[in-house]
């Protein structure tokens, strides 16, 4: 019954696109909103499957701080994109940002526990050598790392599902939205909401992900031994993938049929689609050829793939409203003004930003070494 | 109800913000030494300075993962707890932390990675300008969320419409009424806590008689630094009640306990020590020295002009007194306390007893303690001194629905009938902390997260601490460790991996360099067999 309704709102709320009136900076900042999200979910994302994988693939303490230092000097740096992420959505569209983070207020919080834990886990881990004091910290890193991915996953599953704003019919002015049911809603009953079956389903999919693509780029990092474990959870984690993605595919066409709204108006865009199937494809055939970069960029490309389907089916909406009218880029965007000024800022910053993220990767490529300094 | 959530958001904001204010300003200020021991080292060639920068780099890094930890709280806590405030300042406030993270945090972070882990990675020229990145970094978002904040003090700008603040003028904001004079405050803040955190632990050393020459290093440059900086704080703190006596009468009310306006021509005292009375609306014992405040602002021991007590402001509108009037004096009495420990220090270095006087040097091992007590005592009063306001009333044109310009004042000054002025804010171009928490979290949630803090602080500080001090005890490492280290980068330059790999590592190199040996012709991207200058030029090229 519930299901039922959630159904039909979530069909009526598919406004159509041409309805919505946005401007080029709004785009804009949709966009690079969408390649903050892609550059954060490809880096900080194997640093979660290298979390998710940390305690299976290391069998001593010799091999997990391997798996530790591979993702060493650079876990800190791909966190960053999440931190501008959130800036550039708050400077951005501080309608969304107020509203969606204080919606999940809850699961935010978590996330930011399984960010802090993971973050000093991490960071205490090798301190001391003692085995119980190493093995507390491995498992609050797997722990951590396994919460932020579920909660990032439904995330993802809420946005496409949407919240309940406002009673139908009363409109958004300049993106303010009434929040009165929102604060009905006991904690449990919002959780009950934001963790039901669809975003747990994108939970256990965004796990898959990244569970897949740390376990490749492990595979990259490591040798010997270590690597063989690591190619046997390639396989795992890319069937376990492969079949949640057309399980997630279906669910999403019949449960939340809005989301091909972009691609019905923008038919090119179908390319998307078809390069992500050759991406996915081309993983298991580069790993068999025992070409894991390959598969390592398949799997990125991939990723990228899906944030950008993900994109795509918001697009032009930020918060899908299921009782009435979305919040979209155009209703909830700062003035031109403060757009262009950051359109200023990252056309300036970015350069930089790519160059010594690259430099810094250049300086720590290779497999990985324990030196003096390593965790 | 909502009452209590504000509360609870409150409480949550002082605690997250307190807790990750410890580590920043540690940060920053050991940050410049670090640039001075290693920019010395390569001038220099001597080794002791190199040792100094690798230690200090271990303790750098510990205490920037935390700040890194505790700081993402921070930036998702606007939008968690604070919806309404988001909404009202997102046009102007989010720019400036967009900046932030474009042009500071990935700085910082990024080279901290070769900063930390790159000691036998990189050439030491390419390790030194890592350093200096990483400095510039934790400075630069001192610069970013100090513009922010102080625009909430002094907003500038901005014009009112849509029922939010919105830029009109991107300078005007960065360069609001109080941003350079309070950069400066917290650049000096975190110049005497990092000098005061090498100071104890060399301090602590000399007591122990260890690492002599560390220490004989170290002291002279931390102690100049804490000395200048000690020095610079009043004068640049004049500067700055200055300039809260002309955009916050009301706070300097609060930090003075000033109830009552002062008459012309009797002058404004300046309170050294009081208890205040919040229930009667009075200073208790208060000892304080008449016109001195007057003299501060005017250069006139009777002139009041400007100086209001908080009886020129209705209730609801005033700031608490207890919180920053004690929290004001505890910092202006630490400034005068550093000032006396430093220029002792001096006196001692001068006449080359420093390390013989035991007593100082506990003084020295325990005055790091101040610093840290200084640096949140002055944001506290400064923050709940701002009270009741989140956004403080500002001048700015405000656009009604209808589309009606107006230019508001951000105070307007009317006389009661017993002659006495009275200010009223302007509710249009202000926000309440009252009004800018958000509609949609509920009290239990508000809890909740209250109490993951809570604990998750309680377990992450003592472990922080004793990491911390497992370091210290540990201590620098010695010439011929460096030179071991060193040594062995060197020879992978010819071997190819893993020759300074720790226990167990032998089986790896062997593995390793048959691995190295297979993928030579992949094209190399996998040997860090090339040489450490070349790895220096390539990086140098790509930044």
């Amino acid at each position: 019954m519930e299901f039922a309704s959630l159904l039909i709102a979530s069909a009526e709320s598919a406004q159509g696109i041409a309805a919505v009136d946005w401007n080029f900076l709004q785009l804009l900042w949709f966009v690079l909103l969408g390649v903050l999200l892609i550059g954060y979910t490809i880096l900080d994302g194997f640093d979660f499957g290298v979390g998710i994988l940390h305690p299976f693939v290391g069998k001593t303490d010799y091999e997990r701080r391997i798996t530790i230092n591979s993702i060493g000097p650079l876990w800190d740096g791909n966190e960053v994109w999440l931190i501008t992420f959130g800036g550039a959505l708050f400077a951005a569209f501080p309608e969304v940002y107020a509203t969606v983070f204080s919606a999940f207020y809850v699961p935010f919080m978590l996330l930011l526990l399984a960010l802090i834990l993971r973050a000093v886990s991490l960071e205490f881990r090798s301190k001391f050598e003692a085995g119980s004091w190493r093995g507390l910290w491995d498992y609050l890193f797997f722990g951590s790392s396994a919460l932020a991915a579920i909660l990032f996953g439904a995330a993802v599953g809420n946005a496409i599902m949407g919240l309940p704003l406002e009673a139908a019919g009363e409109p958004v002015a300049s993106g303010r939205v009434s929040l009165d049911i929102l604060r009905e809603m006991t904690m449990l009953d919002k959780l009950a909401y934001q963790l039901s079956w669809y975003p747990l389903l994108c939970a256990v999919f965004t796990v898959t992900i990244f569970g897949m693509h740390g376990s490749i780029y492990l595979y990259l990092k490591t040798e010997g031994e270590l690597q063989e474990r690591c190619k046997r959870w390639v396989w795992r984690w890319f069937f376990a993938f492969a079949a949640m993605y057309v399980v997630v595919t279906i669910a999403t066409l019949i449960a939340h049929p809005h989301v091909t709204g972009a691609l019905t108006e923008f038919p090119f865009l179908w390319i998307i689609p078809a390069l992500n199937a050759l991406a996915v494809a081309n993983i298991p055939r580069a790993m068999y050829k025992g070409r894991p970069a390959y598969a390592f960029i398949s799997s990125c490309a991939t990723i990228a793939a899906l944030v950008f389907l993900f994109g795509m089916a918001l697009f032009p909406n930020l918060v899908i409203n299921t009782e009435g009218v979305n919040m979209t880029i155009a209703n909830t965007a700062s003035s031109d003004h403060t757009l262009t000024i950051m359109a200023i800022i990252a056309a300036v910053g970015m350069p930089f930003v790519l160059a010594y993220t690259g430099a810094v990767y250049w300086t720590f490529r290779g497999k990985v070494e324990l030196g003096k300094f390593s965790y | 109800m909502e009452l209590d959530v504000v509360q609870l958001q409150r409480m949550q904001f002082a605690l997250t913000i307190m807790f990750h204010y410890l580590f920043p300003p540690l940060t920053i200020g050991l940050g410049v030494l670090m640039v001075v021991f290693e920019g010395t080292y390569l001038k220099t060639k001597k080794p002791i300075y190199e040792i100094a920068a690798r230690f200090w780099t271990k303790l750098f890094a510990v205490s920037f993962a935390v700040g890194v930890a505790s700081g993402i709280v921070m930036e998702f806590q606007f939008g968690t707890g604070w919806a309404d405030y988001s909404r009202f300042v997102g046009d102007v406030f989010g720019s400036a932390l967009a900046a932030e993270g474009i042009f500071a945090f990935f700085l910082e972070s990024g080279f901290l990675a070769v900063l930390v882990f790159g000691w036998d990675r990189v050439g030491p020229k390419m390790h030194f300008f890592s350093t200096l990145m990483v400095s510039l970094g934790s400075i630069f978002s001192s610069v970013w969320i100090i513009v922010a904040n102080s625009w909430q003090q002094t907003p500038a700008g901005h014009h009112i419409i849509n029922g939010r603040a919105e830029v009109v003028d991107f300078w005007a904001v960065v360069f609001n009424h109080s941003t350079i004079a309070r950069l400066t405050h917290v650049w000096i803040g975190a110049m005497i806590l990092g000098a005061f955190f090498v100071l104890s632990i060399c301090a602590w050393y000399a007591l122990k008689r260890k690492h002599m020459t560390f220490v004989k290093t170290c002291v002279p440059i931390a102690l100049v630094f804490a000395f200048v900086a000690s020095l610079l704080a009043p004068i640049q703190g004049h500067y700055q009640a200055h300039n809260v006596y002309e955009n916050q009468p009301a706070k300097l009310a609060a930090f003075e306990g000033l109830y009552t306006t002062p008459k012309e021509g009797e002058g404004a005292a300046l309170s050294l020590f009081g208890i205040v009375n919040e229930d009667e609306n009075k200073i208790e014992a208060e000892i304080a020295i008449p016109g001195l405040l007057s003299f501060l602002i005017h250069q006139d021991f009777s002139k009041t002009e400007g100086i209001r007590g908080l009886d020129q402001y209705d209730e609801v509108d005033r700031p608490p007194v207890a919180i920053p009037y004690y929290t004001y004096h505890t910092m202006v009495g630490l400034g005068m306390v550093f000032i006396l420990v430093t220029s002792l220090g001096m006196f001692f270095l001068w006449r080359g007893k420093l390390y013989d006087k035991r007593w100082f040097l506990w003084v020295l091992v325990l005055a790091v303690i101040g610093p840290y007590i200084a640096n949140q005592a002055g944001w506290v009063a400064a923050e709940v001194g701002r009270q009741p306001f989140i956004v403080y009333p500002n001048d700015a044109n405000y656009t009604a629905d209808n589309g009606t310009v107006t230019a508001e004042a951000g105070w307007t000054e009317t006389t009661t009938e017993d002659g006495t002025p009275r200010l009223t804010p302007n509710e249009r171009t202000s926000l309440r902390t009252q009004d800018a928490a958000s509609k949609s979290v509920r009290e239990e949630e508000a809890i909740f997260s209250l109490i993951i803090f809570i604990i998750m602080y309680f377990i992450l500080f003592p472990v922080w601490l004793f990491v911390l001090n497992d370091k210290i005890q540990r201590g620098p490492e010695s010439e011929e460790e460096v030179a071991a280290a060193k040594k062995a980068r060197d020879e992978r330059k010819g071997t190819g991996f893993a020759a300074t790999a720790v226990a167990g590592a032998d089986k790896a190199k062997a593995q390793s360099m048959t691995q190295a040996k297979q993928d030579k012709p992949a094209g190399g991207s996998d040997q860090p067999a090339a040489d450490a200058t070349d790895d220096n030029d390539d990086v140098k090229e790509d930044v």
